[in-house]
């Protein structure tokens, strides 16, 4: 489905040390990224359960970024580390479940890496195009 | 602890397939320390369910309860209001914890999600490995407290069977050959005559190989 007004909703976890602040950045530097992006911020990626992804995605979000900090680069030295782990483990059960697994993906900024971000966003937005939207999202209810 | 590992997403989906109403039935024993049917492995196979089911339009209703044993009767029947409301259960137990639900649920059809494995420990993080086969006449106390019945992939218990290299095991290269380890164990804690016993043939009997097995203590019936 190639729908030329669809605008992905994506929810995107942002670590409060480095991709939130880097979001933040991307607004002081006037950067604007995709509108359907919904940050929501995080103390750090390894705190997040797989629970969370999982409901984004059954309750009709169109992709789940992960966005931390980079490798060797965390707050609390590894919870990053861990994050990859479980966004891969989930990855395979969404796939499992027959919702393709690139709709949840991580990436690994720094505070200072804005234009990255918003690349990754924008880059995250076409691939989510290509895929359509999400198959749950007509009937999709908020829990 | 008994280990067990989760069925895939599509095995379980054709399992339940044809229910309007599943119960997801975890146990907060065993299965949790395996990080396999716990509360937070309910809540992420019942999320995957809802999702498969909804994508192939089958729109089978997941709920989710955990109780704290599913292997005891006491426990069970804190969801038995739960089973009731639902066409089926799909146990997150193991083994024994779902022939517990389906033998206290007669008319109720319960099925498992989960592969048991077997009985072991938790190694390092995220890493189990068998230590017991149950065989019902333990011998550890002449092998150091290492189970060649368990850890020798021939369950050779009269000595190694020469085909281990560098200490590893001929059947398993990732595993360490028992008898390296029980002789080493021996020497450290000084019985090395104990390997002088010889072992007759193994009474199989009293593993699972003469029918499943019932203990009964008459000091604790009631």
């Amino acid at each position: 489905m190639t729908d030329n007004t669809f605008e992905p909703k994506i929810v995107a976890f942002c670590c409060h040390y480095c991709a939130y602040a880097s979001a933040d950045l991307a607004g002081s530097m006037r950067l604007q990224y995709p509108a359907g992006v919904r940050i929501i911020r995080t103390p750090c990626t390894g705190r997040l359960e797989p629970e969370y992804y999982m409901r984004s995605i059954e309750n009709g979000a169109d992709g789940v970024l992960i966005a931390g900090c980079l490798e060797g680069g965390c707050h609390f030295i590894d919870g990053n580390l861990y994050a990859r782990k479980r966004v891969n483990a989930v990855r395979e059960i969404l796939e499992e479940s027959g919702i393709d697994k690139e709709r949840l993906r991580m990436v690994n900024v720094s505070a200072a890496m804005a234009t990255n971000l918003v690349e990754v966003m924008y880059e995250m937005v076409d691939n989510i195009k290509k895929l359509g939207p999400n198959p749950l999202k007509k009937e999709a209810v908020s829990q | 602890m008994i280990v067990a590992q989760r069925k895939k997403i599509p095995e379980i989906t054709e399992i339940i397939n044809g229910h309007k109403n599943v119960l997801v039935l975890g146990c907060g024993t065993c299965v949790t320390v395996c990080l396999a049917g716990g509360e937070r492995e309910v809540s992420i196979i019942s999320s995957a369910l809802r999702i498969a089911s909804r994508k192939a339009g089958t729109a089978i209703k997941i709920n989710e309860l955990t109780i704290e044993r599913q292997c005891d009767n006491v426990f069970i029947e804190t969801a038995a209001e739960e089973i009731k409301k639902n066409d089926a259960v799909l146990s997150l137990g193991c083994g024994a914890g779902v022939q517990a639900i389906a033998e206290r649920y007669p008319d109720k059809p319960v099925y498992a999600g989960l592969d048991t494995a077997f009985l072991g420990i938790l190694e390092s993080r995220g890493v189990w490995t068998e230590k017991c086969a149950q065989c019902g006449a333990c011998v550890l106390a002449d092998f150091g407290g290492i189970c060649p019945v368990t850890r020798c992939a021939k369950h050779m218990l009269n000595g190694p069977c020469g085909g281990s290299r560098e200490e590893r095991c001929e059947i398993n290269a990732n595993q360490p050959c028992a008898w390296q380890l029980i002789y080493k164990r021996l020497k450290d804690i000084g019985q090395v005559d104990k390997l002088k016993k010889i072992y007759a043939p193994k009474d199989w009997s009293t593993s699972i190989d003469g029918g499943s097995r019932t203990i009964i203590r008459e000091d604790h019936r009631i």
